[in-house]
């Protein structure tokens, strides 16, 4: 498998350096594309903690919002530096994460599914409801754009900048699940009874992968409110959070391809349904279904079904 | 208006939304009770049949009584087609599987009522005319006696259902060992299918008799999911009994919050509750800790 | 007089009004092979679920090495060197064979989050170590050449081999082997009989529950006999085969049935 991550690895490498070349000053690709890395961030560590560690999370875009307001609110209000602005999203959704996750990841099943939306539709509300300092359902606009040495990221540059954290991030992730971490995440999933027979401390890693998909979400947001310079909670409530889900979910929730996967389909979704957006939730809530009834192991590995059925068949009328 | 007749008034709204919680609640108990199934789109047949009562009346211009009863039949027969397509398929798959799949519902529903009827609020006329009635210094219109009489009714009904009928029994027996009730000849899939399609009609009441009141819209859904599960659990996820006074107790602490602390934050407290029962005592007030373990999740 | 391992004093545990465990005193001696045997419902697995500490006894202490497990979370009791197989098998289905046994390693190393995360060279070396150990356990337990396949993939009889396999990787100093030869066939279990053995012989107790009479008494050291939570006899396996209780226990009093 590490081969293979290996191979996967150069050609994410080759299709960064790559794209935006092609698309070459094409600034509605480069901002898809732009999206697509922020979402991949989130959905990685969503990834970790729901495809490897078999628990789930109904509320994530609550951390993708901690970290986006505290990018924004202290650069644009407090004028603190972005990297400090963004450390301390960072530190808030790990917080946050902790003291949640520590009573909700010891639910099981359907509980912990809705004690995690509870608690995204709480910071929904906080979003919303602390005007003086979100903006409330207004918004909050005039968020700096991030400068390197006097030059503003914009377009492809800040195309690198997301995409060389969501690489980073990726390299990371994979070396965690190739190691005794990511097995004992696996083990735990397969059956947390016996992983804690064998000595794995069950209800610390999950905390521990859980506080870790905060931080991820909280960087994608860091990264996103200097992008798009004005955010509002409706990006931060229920919807956006099924939406993360059904990308690690659709795409085969088993692995961190198949959510990179689902990632790139659903992001690049909303595209092929301009002009269409009344059908936009009743497409996500059909796709959602049609994947979960005919493919449950996910896009990616239907992919892999149907393409393995496919050479039978082409073998057979050779 | 002085203190004393707020909190009053307070209260009577709060019946009136704890109504609604209690069906919405009494809802997530059935399909629990029979498949240990959380129905995440349990608020969606309230909204639905809000929704689905206005295009009836005002749309289609049909009496209210009867405008009433198609929009619970339609709404039960949609609960019926969900089960059927959604749940009944994937009933050996895993269980973050069927959360996702009643979700997905959930968003399909919503989907095709913003479509449908866009994202604005609807109003329905009150069931009966008529000025409202002054109580200890609250005013009450008449539509709060129609909420309260009908969830009543319906609860009254659902216990008749459950204690006094085998086909009640028979939902219950499923819910702790599938196997030994189809062992004693219970037809579990009918059990399952009933109980999504009295948890739709339940629901589909509940919006009818609530839009008068608070008007409806196509994104309704989620919030009444939570607050009615987190009254399930706080009266203890599979007592009815419990789901109910649980509702009723949310809706009245809800209503005296927003009224006298801060209504933005209203939404907040409910959720407050269902974590902190998730968290301190999943077996809620009257479900006992066994219990709990028993039951398949 | 060997060293004692493990001591239960006055062991309790009640379930509601339900005594599974009634005042248990019993002692397992370092390097032994006892066997806990009785009649169904006499409280076995009860007492395997509180060794590993799955629930904590009613009342009375059990004592590891002059450890006292009451209330100990099962990775804890796992990382004193405590380990054991299931009755109705818990193998981790999403995982190959010899990742199944290096999860057993878990105990015996260290790298957390942040030194898997930035792959740091002495984690890279834990790696190698833990795949090496991994596959020797496979080895021992005749499995080397099932590494690469999914752990649920194989016959029941080597899926039951390959949980002893994981369990071995922990480096136990007690081995709890819940009903090992349960669905084996007769040349399996003579196997599985002479695997018990080597293991004795790399200086692990073992504690085994066991209804296959003739491993028990070919292989036991000593044997705890238990009947409705309470011990009737303990010793070695010539002595309690003659003791008139135990034989009422499995056959059922002659006089009192109808």
């Amino acid at each position: 498998m590490r081969r293979k991550d290996l191979y996967a690895l150069l050609l994410i490498a080759f299709l960064i350096v790559l794209y935006p070349w092609i698309f070459e000053g094409n600034k509605y690709f480069i901002s898809i594309l732009v999206f697509l890395g922020i979402n991949s961030i989130v959905t990685m560590g969503l990834c970790l903690l729901m495809g490897y560690a078999g628990q789930i999370s109904l509320g994530h875009a609550a951390f993708f919002g901690i970290g986006a307001y505290s990018s924004g609110i202290l650069t644009s209000q407090y004028s603190y530096h972005p990297v400090v602005a963004f450390f301390v999203g960072i530190f808030f959704s790990a917080l946050v994460a902790f003291f949640v996750g520590k009573p909700t990841l010891r639910l099981k099943g359907h509980y912990m599914a809705v004690a995690t939306l509870g608690f995204g539709e709480i910071f929904f509300i906080v979003f919303n409801e602390l005007i003086f300092l979100t903006g409330g359902p207004s918004g909050l606009s005039g968020i700096p754009t991030l400068t390197f040495f006097g030059q503003v990221l914009e377009g492809t540059a800040y195309l690198y900048l997301v995409w060389g954290f969501a690489f980073l991030l990726l390299i990371f992730s994979l070396n965690v699940i190739n190691s005794r971490v990511g097995r004992a995440l696996r083990a735990i999933h397969g059956g947390e009874l016996a992983a804690n027979a064998m000595g794995v401390d069950a209800a610390r890693y999950k905390v521990q992968v859980f506080v870790l998909s905060a931080v991820y979400a909280s960087i994608a947001g860091s990264l996103y409110a200097h992008f798009i310079t004005f955010i509002s909670p409706s990006s931060f409530g229920l919807m956006p959070s099924i939406m993360f889900l059904m990308m690690v979910v659709i795409g085969g929730a088993g692995t961190i391809w198949g959510a990179l996967l689902g990632t790139a389909v659903l992001t690049s979704l909303p595209e092929y349904l301009r002009g269409l957006e009344d059908f936009e939730v009743l497409a996500y809530g059909g796709i959602l279904m049609v994947v979960l009834l005919f493919m449950p192991q996910g896009v990616l590995e239907g992919m892999q079904k149907l393409l393995k059925r496919m050479k039978k068949t082409a073998k057979r009328s050779l | 208006m002085s203190l004393a007749s707020q909190i009053i008034q307070f209260f009577f709204t709060g019946l009136n939304v704890g109504s609604i919680y209690a069906l919405v609640a009494l809802g997530f108990t059935m399909i629990y009770n029979a498949t240990a199934i959380i129905n995440l789109a349990q608020g969606e047949f309230v909204m639905l049949g809000g929704l689905i009562m206005v295009f009836f009346t005002a749309v289609l211009q049909i009496p209210m009584y009867l405008g009433f009863f198609l929009t619970v039949a339609v709404v039960t027969t949609l609960g019926a087609f969900f089960e059927r397509l959604a749940i009944h398929p994937l009933k050996n798959a895993s269980l973050i599987t069927l959360i996702i799949i009643t979700l997905a519902g959930s968003i399909l529903f919503r989907g095709i009522a913003m479509l449908l009827w866009g994202r604005d609020p609807y109003g329905l006329p009150p069931f009966s005319g008529g000025k409202p009635i002054l109580i200890w210094g609250a005013t009450l219109q008449p539509q709060f006696f129609w909420v309260l009489g009908i969830t009543g009714c319906v609860l009254i009904g659902i216990w008749f259902f459950f204690n006094r009928t085998l086909a009640g029994k028979a939902m219950i027996a499923c819910s702790f060992n599938a196997v030994a009730a189809r062992l004693v000849g219970i037809n579990v899939r009918k059990m399952v299918l009933l109980s999504f399609s009295l948890s739709a009609s339940v629901g589909a009441i509940a919006g009818a008799i609530i839009t008068p009141i608070t008007l409806m819209e196509y994104d309704r859904g989620p919030l009444l999911t939570l607050k009615g599960f987190a009254a399930a659990v706080l009266g203890g996820l599979g007592s009815g009994a419990g789901a109910i006074v649980a509702g009723f107790l949310i809706g009245i602490l809800e209503s005296l919050g927003a009224g006298l602390v801060s209504s933005g934050y209203k939404d907040a407290l409910a959720l407050f509750v269902l974590l902190i029962v998730l968290w301190i005592k999943p077996s809620g007030l009257f479900g006992s800790a066994e219990e709990s373990e028993l039951k398949k999740f | 007089m060997r060293e004692e391992i493990l001591r239960a004093e006055n062991l309790q545990k009640s379930f509601g009004g339900l005594r599974a465990i009634d005042a248990l005193n019993f002692a397992i001696s370092q390097g032994q092979i006892k066997s806990v045997i009785g009649p169904n419902g006499a409280g076995k697995t009860t007492l395997f679920n509180l060794i590993t500490g799955i629930f904590p006894p009613s009342d009375g202490i059990l004592q590891f090495n002059g450890q006292i497990l009451n209330g100990l979370k099962p990775h804890l009791i796992a990382q004193l060197g405590i380990s054991r197989t299931f009755q109705n098998l818990q193998l981790f289905a999403n995982m190959t064979v010899l990742e199944n046994v290096m999860v057993g390693r878990h105990t015996q190393t260290s790298a957390g989050l942040l030194s898997t995360g930035f792959r740091l060279s002495w984690m890279k070396k834990e790696e190698r170590e833990i795949e090496e150990k991994a596959f020797a356990e496979l080895s021992f337990m005749g499995l080397e050449d099932k590494a690469a396949l999914e752990a649920t993939s194989m016959p029941l009889g080597e899926q039951k081999l390959l949980e002893i396999a994981r369990a071995l990787a922990t480096y136990p100093k007690l081995l709890l082997l819940d009903e090992p030869a349960a669905g084996l066939n007769i040349r399996e279990t003579e196997k599985l009989c002479h695997t018990i053995r080597k293991i004795q012989q790399r200086g692990i107790t073992i504690l085994l529950v066991e209804h296959d009479m003739s491993l028990v008494m070919e292989i036991s050291d000593e044997l705890l006999v238990l009947n409705y939570g309470r011990k009737i006899a303990e010793g070695p396996p010539r002595e309690v085969q003659r003791n008139r209780e135990v034989i009422a226990a499995y056959l059922g009093e002659e006089t009192g049935d109808a």
